[in-house]
């Protein structure tokens, strides 16, 4: 038995070192003092004083954190409005509707941004943050509605029957019964078009016009100027954000478990 | 207290009718059950009490105020859920609290009417329990007092006992029929269970593909049921088939298929009509061949028959036998030591009273 203990302790370890050993080097290189990752490592911050002058990096940075956080916001507002019509409302054509949901999970961001691109030119959307913005909340949509459509399912009208009965009008009802026991799907999907958001590359490089550039976009641009350890600086800012946001989440709510 | 009348509430999917020109009346303060195999068209007249469901046509009075288009947060009823829908995110005092909160009523007032109800169902104390920490039985109370506390007109009970074990069932039967009384609301149970409506209803309606089939006190819906339908629904029974001779004397008397004459107290129709009789296994007698029927000056009606097994169930026998109109099923008290194996030759006789005439 201690045999076997120690193998899944040590197959999860190695498992976790796969995913994380590169993003601690990436982390360490950044206050590493070489611009050109040479041993042996002296510490400095010099890549954060430089990024800190890096008026465009910035710049693409806010770009990325408004355009997720209002895509986030539409997409889940928006999202959970419909997995509350899908789930508590049989209409013509339901099955299919549910259906068209998962062909944008699967079909590549590459081919999806394409067709944005062409569709925005001839409808006269055009490029901008605006465009992008469009992108993102019909990309994050799908998973918000199945998100919060799970947790809906997992719940029957019953809830929503009895708080009616109990003299509840609807929206008493969806405030006080629906919302907080949806909640913890209601913050999945958020996290999920915050990262889908945050994370898009494909579609911000298509529709970005010349001087908009978001994070990622700007990324791949330095990358390919010359790779220099303030993109390790500001990934290593990222990561740690990403963290304290889940840290957060997770807090409030237990992943998995029932609330 | 109120009463609430049912008018000709009709409801259709499609071409099926759920719901077929049903009339009810229930009575100020009555406990009412309905029931009926499941599809028949009970819980869609207890939904649409509800609101839940809109009825294709008729009209559904409270108090003589017409309902049918008033939503259902407005129509002041309490519902007791099959699965109890208590809030998961709420504790058990604020479950209760949620009607009288959701209509305002001031915190102090709240606190004192939910710790009353609490007490009423001896559930003093777990206020500040989450429901998935009580146990069934008192989530169905938490449930009960969640309905009663804002004092609705109605209380709707969708089959409230049917996630309980069976001997916390018949617990909560007790005190759900003592704490109805105690409030004395008028109340509509959904139910399957033929027990559960005859240890609780005043009055009961058995329903039937859309229709009502009999409605009156359990115990007359017992003793005379109207037709096959509802002898067999309600309690076990067995049937006989024959044509009737017309009266004969005080007694109507009918020819079975074999024969034999049966008689009853019961009205028959016209002479060589026929008729399907039906004798409740528990007014039979049975006894040994040889034995002497006594009939105290009555005329009783007496079959020879076969035991083919009898079933030992403790505090009862119940035998199946075969005699030359029918199988018979014979329900014996246990209270003599002698039972009768397999294969034993019998009589079984009962009163003309106890053969009840049924509807074609």
């Amino acid at each position: 038995m201690l045999k076997i203990r120690n193998f899944s302790y040590g197959y999860l370890i190695c498992l976790l070192a796969f995913i994380y050993v590169p993003i601690f080097v990436m982390m360490a290189m950044g206050f590493n003092e070489s611009s050109d990752y040479e041993l042996p490592f002296r510490f400095s911050l010099i890549w954060y004083q430089q990024l800190a002058g890096n008026d465009v990096l910035w710049r693409a940075g806010s770009n990325s954190v408004v355009l997720a956080v209002a895509s986030t916001m539409v997409a889940t507002v928006i999202g959970t409005m419909a997995a509350l019509a899908m789930a508590r409302h049989r209409m013509r054509g339901h099955a299919i509707l549910q259906i068209l949901l998962f062909p944008p999970m699967a079909v590549p961001w590459l081919i999806l941004a394409t067709s944005m691109l062409i569709f925005f030119y001839y409808s006269g959307i055009g490029r901008g943050l605006h465009a992008m913005l469009l992108a993102h909340v019909a990309l994050s949509l799908p998973y918000v509605i199945i998100v919060v459509g799970a947790r809906l399912q997992s719940f029957g009208a019953d809830l929503e029957d009895a708080s009616a009965t109990l003299g509840a009008n609807p929206w008493q009802t969806f405030s006080r019964v629906t919302l907080p026991v949806i909640a913890p799907g209601v913050a999945a999907a958020g996290l999920f078009a915050f990262g889908i958001s945050f994370d898009q590359f494909v579609t911000s490089y298509f529709l970005a016009p010349p001087g908009v550039t978001t994070l990622p976009v700007e990324i791949y641009a330095s990358i390919r100027k010359g790779f220099t350890p303030e993109i390790n600086a500001i990934s290593t800012i990222i990561i740690v954000g990403s963290m304290l946001l889940l840290a957060i989440v997770s807090k409030f709510y237990q992943f998995g478990g029932s609330k | 207290m109120s009463s609430v009348d049912i008018r000709q509430v009709t409801k259709t999917y499609g071409d099926v009718h759920a719901l077929d020109k049903v009339s009810l009346t229930f009575a100020e303060g009555e406990f009412f059950g309905l029931l009926g195999p499941s599809g028949s068209g009970k819980t869609t007249l207890l939904r649409s009490i509800a609101g839940f469901v809109n009825p294709t046509g008729g009209q559904i009075l409270v108090d003589g105020t017409d309902i049918s288009h008033i939503p259902t947060h407005k129509r002041d009823i309490g519902m007791v859920f099959q699965n109890y829908a208590l809030f998961p995110h709420m504790a058990v005092f604020d479950n209760i609290a949620y009607p009288l909160a959701v209509r305002r009523v001031a915190s102090a007032e709240i606190n004192l009417r939910v710790n009353k109800i609490l007490e009423l169902v001896q559930l003093g104390g777990y206020g500040s329990r989450r429901p998935r920490e009580l146990s069934g039985g008192q989530q169905q109370r938490v449930a009960l007092a969640r309905a009663l506390v804002s004092r609705p007109r109605v209380l709707l009970l969708d089959e409230p006992l049917g996630a309980l074990d069976k001997n916390l069932r018949q617990q909560m039967q007790i005190e759900l029929r003592q704490i109805q009384r105690e409030v004395g609301i008028t109340t509509i149970l959904v139910t399957h269970d033929q027990e559960e409506a005859l240890t609780l209803s005043d009055r009961i309606a058995i329903f039937r593909k859309g229709e009502v089939v009999q409605v009156g006190r359990p115990d007359d819906v017992y003793e005379n049921p109207r037709d096959a339908f509802a002898a067999e629904f309600f309690g076990s029974t067995n049937f006989l088939k024959g044509k009737s001779l017309g009266k004969q004397g005080v007694l109507g008397a009918v020819e079975l298929s074999d024969g034999t004459r049966i008689l009853t107290s019961y009205a028959l129709p016209s002479s060589g009509s026929p008729i399907t009789l039906t004798v409740r296994p528990e007014k039979v007698l049975i006894q040994g061949e040889g034995q002497a029927v006594t009939d105290q000056g009555t005329s009783l009606n007496v079959l020879s028959a076969t035991v083919i097994q009898p079933v030992y169930m403790g505090a009862s026998v119940t035998y199946q036998l075969s005699t030359s109109p029918a199988d018979f099923s014979v329900f014996q008290q246990n209270r003599e030591a002698k039972r009768f194996e397999a294969g034993a030759s019998v009589k079984i006789s009962w009163l003309p009273q106890h053969t009840v005439v049924l509807d074609a």
